[in-house]
């Protein structure tokens, strides 16, 4: 008995021990539920989704789902679409907020109050605001009225603000440029002061402190920036529907994934559509992180 | 930054600009745009709810009440918003505990493979709900989950678990290891370590994950509508039906009901932001995560 333990132990205790001396022992445990529903829920259907996408309805195993995507114009068309929509939106909202967070940089009155209305679209969500620009935006909306009144547009021609490319797009704006530019902020407000201060007493002017100083310490952020609102904008799915034209010109790929899954019940082909869509993405988010890999990566001197 | 001698603080202003320059004036010309726009949205939501009948005017012919008793009976709002309540707590409760051990050990330990199962966390609040949503739902209805509240709350569990970790973690990090260290030496075990020491250290943290997770998961559209069945209807989802189902039913009910979900909303969001700051409630993505 005493042996045997005397033998066992010096073994056991010194694999444990070198298991703890890399960091492994029984507390890892606590990390193993959310590791266990990560890949319950999140890998596991990832993968069976991808299993799906090559077993086409028709039978047998291959890439048949995939063929009939791309054999079909009125499909493949849908990416081109949703880029349409997804590109412009990214870059507006990332360009047009940079001036704005450059100009509401600091203390002011009321700028709680003006980052809290900004939220409010964002938490809102595009459902609610498709609801609000048919309203808004509609043929007797308000917009057009106030430009009819101002006899900048005419009485029997209302502009088509909704209900086309134009209402989608503005659905991505309303909701994309407060996420943009509150990113942007805090990127910004990580960047030292001092550095621009340095450069101004040096006779830098608003133009070059900008090129030479911020943009270069913003860049990588700007690049996080546009690559959370492109995801924000490429999956765009409710506002494509209700402000758009959803069997046109706004009928985006997850609208395309969304009807072979509900309306065909061809679950081989919406996995594979749900499989490109990430692709797409991933190709897009690549070139973004390619790009942000050349950049300038060290210390903003700030507090970020 | 490692002056010591600390520079006299500069004068905040010199001298008070009252003329804005033109890039001012652009800046903020573009700022109230936008609000107006903001405004214009919500408030003709808000309005057509009120209104009798609106059809060639700038305001409504009347003002009534009638349309939110119709929305209420119409939409059977009652049980809309119970579930949407149910599955808000029970995500909420379920991701903090599920994330918030999770976030300690990624916060104080290393191991084998920690990046790699961090970046396995991240990847649900990378990708777009659309892209796992329909995987998730084709699986969620083999095993019969789909269309039932668990199936509902199972769906809106997967970004919510990486949210709550990314919230908690950087949370942790902030949170001087010694009083642990203190508190073993002092013959604690890892458990009254967590209830004792760290549990009210992290009230804060976990407060302000569950916030966020709340506004997530009452806003969430995609994932609770692929999952969902009759009677496991979110408000979002529900108005998104009424919305698409327009002319069936009178524009000002499903007004009224947008009313009923903007307010809820804000409710929330009122009491967000009295423990998070707007970015956070944006997106709290740290650099090294996108590397």
């Amino acid at each position: 008995m005493t042996a045997v333990a005397v033998e066992a132990g010096p073994q056991a205790s010194s694999l444990r021990h070198r298991l703890a001396e890399r960091g492994v022992d029984s507390t890892l445990l606590l990390i193993a539920p959310a590791t266990v529903f990560i890949l319950l829920l999140f890998i596991y259907p990832f993968l069976y989704g991808l299993g799906l996408s090559f077993q086409p309805k028709e039978g047998g195993i291959g890439l048949g789902s995939y063929r009939r995507f791309f054999a079909d114009a009125y499909e493949v068309g849908t990416i081109w679409k949703t880029m349409r929509l997804a590109l412009p939106a990214a870059f507006f909202n990332v360009i047009a907020s940079v001036p704005i967070a450059m100009k509401l940089r600091g203390r002011f009155r009321g700028k709680r109050l003006l980052s809290t209305m900004l939220v409010i679209p964002i938490s809102l969500g595009t459902v609610l605001t498709a609801e609000g620009l048919l309203n808004f935006a509609g043929r007797a909306g308000w917009i057009n009225r106030f430009l009819m009144a101002i006899h900048l547009v005419d009485r029997d021609h209302p502009l088509a603000l909704v209900n086309n490319y134009w209402g989608v797009l503005f659905s991505l704006i309303i909701t994309g440029v407060p996420f943009a530019f509150l990113l942007i902020s805090s990127y910004l407000s990580g960047i030292d002061p001092s550095l621009e201060k340095a450069a101004a007493i040096m006779g830098a002017d608003w133009r070059k402190r900008f090129s030479k100083i911020i943009l270069p310490l913003l860049a990588p952020g700007l690049a996080t920036t546009f690559m959370l609102t492109f995801v924000l904008a490429f999956s765009v799915f409710p506002s494509a529907t209700l402000v758009g034209d959803p069997a046109g010109s706004t009928r985006v790929i997850s609208l395309a994934a969304y009807q072979a899954y509900a309306e065909d019940f061809d679950y081989s082909s919406a996995s594979a559509i749900a499989i490109l869509m990430g692709l797409i993405e991933l190709i897009v988010l690549a070139l973004v992180m390619g790009w942000r890999s050349t950049l300038y990566r060290g210390s903003t001197g700030g507090k970020g | 930054m490692s002056n010591v001698v600390s520079a006299p603080p500069a004068p905040a202003r010199p001298r008070r600009q009252i003329v804005a320059t033109p890039s001012q004036w652009l800046v903020w010309g573009a700022v109230i745009i936008f609000l107006i726009m903001l405004a214009g949205v919500i408030v003709s939501v808000l309005v057509n709810s009120f209104g009798s009948a609106w059809f060639n005017s700038w305001l409504p012919e009347a003002f009534t009440t009638k349309w939110y008793s119709t929305a209420w009976k119409e939409f059977s709002l009652g049980p809309v918003i119970t579930v949407t309540l149910v599955v808000a707590l029970s995500v909420i409760i379920i991701s903090v505990l599920l994330g918030v051990p999770a976030s300690y050990i990624l916060a104080r330990r290393q191991f084998p493979g920690k990046k790699i199962l961090y970046g396995l966390f991240m990847l649900p609040v990378l990708m777009p709900p659309i892209t796992y949503g329909i995987p998730l739902a084709t699986t969620l209805y083999r095993v019969n989950l789909a269309e039932t509240l668990p199936g509902v709350i199972a769906a809106n569990l997967v970004p919510a678990v990486p949210f709550v970790i990314m919230t908690m973690t950087p949370f942790i990090e902030q949170i001087n290891p010694s009083i642990e260290s203190a508190a073993r030496m002092c013959g604690a075990k890892t458990g009254s370590i967590f209830t004792r020491v760290l549990a009210p250290l992290l009230v804060p943290g976990i407060l302000a994950s569950a916030v966020l997770v709340l506004v997530r998961t009452v806003g969430m559209f995609e994932l609770t509508y692929l999952t969902a069945g009759p009677d496991s209807t979110t408000l979002v989802v529900k108005l998104y039906y009424a919305m698409n189902s327009a002319g069936i039913r009178a524009q000002q009910s499903v007004d009224a009901m947008a009313v009923v979900y903007m307010v809820s909303m804000l409710v929330i969001l009122v009491v967000a932001l009295r423990f998070v700051n707007p970015t956070q409630l944006v997106a709290r993505v740290r650099d090294e995560t996108l590397d």
